[in-house]
């Protein structure tokens, strides 16, 4: 048997493939590890849900939480700027830069209506006083400032984003509106988050 | 190593003999450190060594910070502290490596415009330049996680805006971010590796200067008129250069004692005047500082990111052709990447076949024009997101761009060069008088 003039198919190329195979395996085997150790660790995962009291945001003023590394924006929007963020809904979602509204609550092609947009109230309060959203500019993941802007909700110091009371991009390099995370209402005067 | 034919080390006792014959490590180092290299080099060409010597001051000064230093969040801006007020002589090792940073890049700026001049990119160097870019890309990634370390508020917003770059990816950006942050934002865990990677990434770097040396030691170093050295005998190839030791290493230790007088005067007068004064704010998630500036050297590209935005005609385009996928934000960091990329192109872009932009009278001034961009974006990158700067920083980064990949391609065939010398010997002798007989060394 010589496998030195006849190469194809032999017994030797067969166990050449599968020793490179294995080799292939293995080493995939070795480097996942190495890889997914950089994934959020366990600790990382188990904070993934908090409870706010809002029971002391006044109309007017803003509450911001830290979840999941991240601010969240709850805001209690008095009767004035519930009209307002209403108003700009009247111009159609179309004309807006972002007209998904964005919400974890909503299906994903829910429209970027200001009733999309806010929390469902709790009994005894105007609909559309509370808003709850991440505090991350969906440009490169700056904080925006509260009641700043020419559109009178949050404007992004870093690269001039403004959202307006819906917190629906309106003007600037960002390209969606703020995102509305996982929330619900637990009793009258606390928020769920996660 | 060299292909300019040259002296070889020989062994001579019987003790260099027997270590030769098991590891020719001497005969390695000779080589290297006798390299043949051509005799017209003029000062533009001392900046290799200053980044060795960055290079070896960042590690050293490095290794020993690390001794005082706490990878923490909770703990690493008051150690930064400790080593600035309790560590002995910690404020001066710190701020030696902060500005040993920023003298780094200047050397490597001015390193790389000098081989973008005198057409060291081009055949037979290549391979040198994409080393160089891979060194000029692996410095702005440890400089860029160094930064995070004193976790401070640029460390952080920074580092949020930067790591943000990668969210930008379509379809698998968000999970790429997570992790490379080890959770949803910059914490504990970015903190850690980064640390990691900050302390490993130099001895990465310290290889491929190893490598880079070695390539461009193969193909012979340029010279200020591009024009080969004669290796038809070692007669002929000691007529165009000299040994680089002592001549080379007695100048470049010359221009780096005194780069060094104006670093140590930084270091020791102004040593923040590069820095940030709200990096000496503790990190705080919930609030981000006014104006997000990178460090000095990043601001050029960091003005490529930032100049297209949703406005721009070109975004629009390239988002309506790829149904959305590139939106504006992904569109800014290709271009931002897209800049280095172009650099490290320039062998294949630029179809001139004179080396040297010395003889090139068209393409000297579009090179003048590109330095005078390259400190326009400096600048625009440290304003506001704003106008006028948004229009200027699109013109000055559509000028980058134009660079290499139109006027380097069409300058090779409408320009008409000057005439070249024929050899470097006869440049050196138009330049400093033909030498006498008897004071040529090496001889």
């Amino acid at each position: 048997m010589s496998h030195a003039e006849d190469h194809e198919g032999t017994r030797r190329d067969f166990l050449y493939y599968v020793a490179g195979g294995a080799g292939v395996v293995a080493t995939g085997a070795a480097v996942w590890p190495l890889i997914n150790q950089m994934n959020p660790s366990a600790d990382v995962q188990a904070l993934s849900s908090i409870r706010v009291d809002v029971s002391g945001v006044e109309p007017g003023t803003q509450l911001t939480v830290k979840w999941l590394g991240k601010p969240v924006f709850i805001r209690h929007r008095t009767g004035a700027e519930i009209q307002e963020a209403q108003e700009q809904d009247a111009e159609g979602v179309d004309a807006l830069p972002d007209p998904l509204a964005r919400n974890f609550n909503l299906s994903a092609d829910a429209p970027a209506t200001d009733a999309n947009r806010v929390m469902p109230s709790p009994e005894g309060e105007a609909a559309g006083a509370w808003i709850v959203q991440m505090g991350v500019c969906t440009h490169l993941g700056c904080v925006p400032l509260g009641d700043a802007g020419d559109f009178g909700g949050w404007f992004c110091p870093c690269h001039g984003s403004h959202y307006d009371l819906a917190g629906r991009i309106r003007k600037g390099p960002a390209p969606e509106n703020l995102p509305v995370p996982p929330a619900e209402w637990t009793d009258a005067s606390t928020i769920k988050l996660g | 190593m060299s292909g300019i034919p040259h002296d070889h080390y020989e062994p001579k006792t019987n003790g260099e003999k027997w270590l030769n014959s098991r590891l020719p490590i001497v005969g390695l180092l000779y080589d290297t450190l006798m390299i043949p290299t051509p005799k017209n080099l003029n000062w533009w060409w001392i900046w290799g060594i200053v980044l060795a010597f960055c290079l070896a001051l960042q590690i050293v000064t490095g290794i020993v910070l690390v001794m005082h230093y706490t990878p923490h969040v909770d703990l690493a801006f008051a150690s930064i502290e400790h080593i600035m007020r309790n560590v002995n002589g910690g404020y001066m090792l710190r701020y030696l490596h902060m500005n040993g940073a920023s003298l780094f890049f200047v050397a490597v700026y001015i390193h790389i415009f000098r081989g973008l001049f005198y057409g060291s990119y081009k055949a037979p160097r290549e391979i040198t330049w994409i080393i160089g870019m891979l060194i000029y890309l692996c410095m702005m990634g440890t400089a860029f996680m160094g930064y995070v370390l004193p976790w401070g508020q640029m460390s952080f917003w920074g580092a949020t805006v930067i790591t943000g770059l990668f969210g930008a990816i379509p379809f698998i950006g968000d999970a790429i971010q997570t992790w490379l942050l080890g959770g949803p934002a910059v914490d504990n865990a970015t903190l850690n590796r980064f640390f990691s990677l900050h302390y490993l990434l130099p001895f990465v770097i310290a290889a491929l200067v190893i490598v880079h040396i070695w390539a461009f030691h193969t193909t012979g170093n340029n010279n200020p008129t591009g024009v080969e050295v004669r290796r038809g005998s070692k007669a002929e190839a000691e007529k165009d250069t000299l040994p680089f030791w002592p001549y080379f290493v007695i100048k470049d230790l010359f221009a780096l004692a005194v780069i060094l007088v104006v670093f140590w005067a930084v270091v020791g007068f102004m040593p923040n005047y590069l820095g940030h004064p709200d990096n000496y704010i503790e990190a705080n998630p919930l609030v981000t500082p006014a104006h997000i500036v990178p460090e000095w050297y990043f601001l050029p590209f960091y003005a490529i990111l930032r100049a297209f935005t949703g406005e721009v005609w070109v975004v629009q385009f390239a988002s309506f052709i790829t149904g959305g996928i590139v939106d504006a934000k992904f569109f800014g960091v290709l271009a931002m990447f897209g800049a280095i990329l172009a650099m490290a192109l320039a062998p294949w872009l630029d179809t001139s076949t004179v080396r040297s932009g010395k003889y090139r009278p068209m393409f000297k001034w579009w090179f003048y024009l590109l330095v005078i961009d390259f400190f326009a974006l400096m600048w625009l990158g440290a304003m506001p997101a704003e106008e006028p700067y948004a229009t200027f920083s699109l013109i000055a980064s559509a000028y980058w761009f134009a660079y290499f990949f139109v006027i380097l391609p069409i300058l090779g065939v409408i320009e008409k060069p000057e005439a070249q010398p024929e050899t470097i010997e006869e440049d050196f002798n138009a330049h400093y008088g033909k030498a006498d007989a008897d004071a040529t060394p090496a001889e």
